[in-house]
């Protein structure tokens, strides 16, 4: 079988619009090559859930035109719930679309020579810097059709570098708006923590637009260096009728933490592959997710823990609610490599089916090339316990406000997690929304 | 005016088998009423059956709560009708705070806009955990999750006090404390005593009645109440047993025919 594309954009097409970002050669090199490569890479398989008949390669439009936000006024209603909107000295970028629309930066991070910035004026100005790690030790170009693909056309994102020994106490946000049906977006959040540094970076993927066939495939890297400590906050919730690749990396050195909170609560169908490497002795990794599924979405969240390190630990947590004919396969692999000794491996997979017609999977993998260690897992599949509820009930509290309280409370270790108290109300409103 | 809770003839099933065999009680505002009697006899599907747990099912018979059909309620509409049950088994719900909960609990007894405010719901939680020796820490934990077996004994009549029901059902609050324990829970009990107040307390230790008085006690055996009295009734359960009675009344085995 071929795995042959004929792609919407042309070399000349990505070459030109490099050049007219004002990219160095090695960006507009590496978009010229990806996109060769693109054409005959495979895609990628996750387990258990058939991607084949998705649209990830045709569509219209590489960018459409989105003004600026003036102030933080004009923001849509639902992003000005996530902001602070009175703050001048905060660390926040909104992107419209493709368009970086908004930054602000605070003294502290500027003072500390720390780059915050989106992905084109990084490219411009800070390009050996972004070089040194963009798509080498995360996400490779070449992995599959969509890693080349989103390498080749690149078209929005945000690059995070906190230099050596520099903590920032304040959280870095970060929200993308998709409010035109045309869009479609390739967007690169890269987070560089160097050693001894500490941050948190909180995102938001936000569509304002109802419904939209647009091809979103997100690219995160995170890498942490010696002893660093990256908290990395996430809420995804794009329309329905979106087509949804997004593959966040994470690669830890020697002592260093990354600890994801993701709420994957997009309404369109969803592939979302999050990995993290535990390259460094003693380096730790954290995955707490949740999930809500709905309509009839399909969706695959695969979450892995790959222990290259001694002593290093991962710990996957995620909680899942599937409602009316949603679909979602939940696959938890934790691997330790031949070398790794004393690691440990936990994961726990917990999901909630809440009508006849959703379906879930959860699959917890161990992967062990090691004496050794020690892992674990838990998983369950299961309904509304209807003890809880007989409880609940017998102390006034409706059915439907029993079950509320249930599944809230299912979901809360992920959202507690969150590390920005707007997010984190978001995040609760948006589950409100989705499971009532 | 004092509220009443009729159980007529009441007959209960549980996944097809028969376990009470039509029990009649009246219990009025004011009166506490203990239940006593060995294991097996049907006291505690008597408590379930009358807060509505899914799994027994009322074949025969009726209970009313001053004149209103409770059988014909939901599980939430019998708690606002005024019932509470302490149960045995607290069921453990992760995530939702006890003090959330609460909350919830007692603003759905009220009406839209007219929910009781942060500042008296905080002042009545702190003041009713003090009275039960309880740490306020409590307030925020996940319900019952983690809470020992006496913590949630507690945390049932915390609930009680907060909610303040017409009619407490009391599924043996007793086992399972140590004795001290034991006094808190009795004093909470006692609290609530007034005209306001009816309560059923499903025990079988006599223990729990040197603490609270009952007005009147009554033995069930063979999903029957088989005998009433009064206080002196438990004294001399305590002191002879139950033997006496089933040689009164020519009972062999006094239980429903449940296993073990």
């Amino acid at each position: 079988m071929s795995t042959e594309t004929k792609l919407p954009f042309d070399k000349e097409y990505v070459n030109s619009f490099s050049k007219e970002m004002g990219e160095p050669a090695w960006m507009t090199e590496l978009r010229v090559n990806a996109l060769d490569q693109a054409e005959s890479l495979p895609m990628p398989r996750p387990d258990k859930t058939n991607i084949t008949k998705w649209n990830f390669t045709k569509f219209e439009k590489h960018i459409v035109a989105s003004d600026d936000y003036a102030s933080l006024n004009d923001l849509p209603e639902d992003v000005r719930n996530l902001v602070n909107l009175e703050s001048a000295d905060q660390n926040l970028y909104i992107q419209r679309n493709n368009r970086p629309a908004y930054i602000s930066l605070s003294k502290e991070v500027m003072d500390k020579g720390g780059v915050f910035t989106d992905i084109f004026t990084a490219a411009r100005d800070h390009g050996e810097l972004l070089q040194k790690y963009y798509m080498k030790d995360g996400v490779k170009v070449d992995e599959n059709k969509l890693t080349a693909l989103h390498a080749a056309l690149v078209n929005g994102g945000v690059f995070l570098y906190v230099p050596k020994n520099v903590e920032i106490t304040e959280p870095i946000q970060a929200v993308f708006i998709h409010d035109d049906k045309e869009t479609n977006l390739f967007n690169h959040v890269l987070v560089v923590a160097e050693d001894n540094s500490a941050v948190t970076y909180v995102e938001n993927y936000v569509s304002t637009v109802d419904e939209a066939e647009g091809i979103f495939n997100i690219v995160t890297e995170v890498i942490a260096n010696a002893n660093a400590k990256v908290v990395y906050g996430a809420v995804d919730t794009l329309a329905i009728g979106t087509t949804v690749y997004v593959n966040r990396r994470g690669v830890a050195g020697r002592d260093a933490r990354i600890e994801w909170a993701l709420g994957l609560m997009n309404d369109g169908n969803t592939v979302s592959d999050n990995l993290t490497n535990l390259v460094g002795d003693g380096s730790y990794g954290d995955i707490k997710t949740v999930v809500v599924g709905r309509g009839k979405q399909t969706q695959n969240f695969t979450t892995t823990v790959v222990h290259f390190g001694k002593n290093s630990e991962g710990y996957i947590l995620k909680h899942g609610v599937m409602k009316e004919a949603a679909t979602s396969i939940f696959n938890g692999i934790g691997k330790i490599e031949h070398g790794a000794s004393k690691s440990n491996a936990e994961q726990e997979s917990r999901v909630l089916m809440l009508s006849e017609k959703a379906r879930g999977d959860a699959n917890p993998i161990l992967l062990i090339d090691e004496d050794d260690v020690t892992a674990g897992h838990a998983a369950s599949v299961g309904r509304v316990d209807p003890l809880q509820l007989y409880y609940l009930m017998s102390r006034g509290v409706s059915q439907q406000e029993a079950e509320r309280l249930v599944i809230h409370g299912f979901l809360a270790p992920v959202v507690n997690a969150l590390p920005i108290e707007g997010v984190k109300k978001q995040l609760t409103a948006v589950i409100e929304r989705k499971v009532r | 005016m004092a509220s009443t809770l009729t159980i007529k003839d009441l007959h209960v099933a549980i996944e097809g088998k028969e376990i009470l065999k039509g029990v009649n009680l009246e219990i009025k505002g004011g009166e506490i009423h203990a239940i006593m009697g060995p294991n097996g006899t049907g006291k505690s599907t008597l408590s379930s059956a009358i807060m509505g747990h899914p799994k027994y099912e009322v074949t025969q018979g009726s209970v009313t709560l001053d004149g209103k059909d409770v059988l014909e309620m939901e599980v939430d509409e019998r708690a606002r009708a005024g019932l509470f049950l302490a149960m045995q088994y607290p069921s453990e719900i992760s995530g939702v705070t006890n003090a959330d909960f609460l909350r919830s609990a007692i603003n759905s007894r009220r009406e839209e806009g007219e929910e009781i405010s942060l500042m008296k719901f905080i002042r009545k939680m702190d003041s009713k955990m003090e009275y039960l020796e309880m740490d306020l820490n409590m307030a925020q934990r996940y319900l019952n999750e983690g809470f020992s077996g006496g913590e949630k004994k507690r945390n049932e009549i915390l609930q009680m006090m907060m909610i303040e029901p017409k009619f407490a059902i009391l599924d043996e609050i007793d086992s399972g404390l140590d004795i001290d324990a034991l006094k808190v829970v009795s004093k909470g009990i006692n609290e609530m005593r007034g005209e306001e107040f009816g309560c059923l307390i499903i025990t079988h230790y006599q223990r729990l009645l040197n603490y609270i008085t009952p007005d009147h006690v009554h033995v069930m055996m063979q999903g029957r109440v088989v005998k009433s009295g009064g206080p002196e009734l438990a004294q001399r359960l305590e002191a002879e047993g139950y033997d006496w009675i089933k040689q009164e009344l020519g009972i062999e085995d006094e239980t429903v025919g449940q296993e073990a």
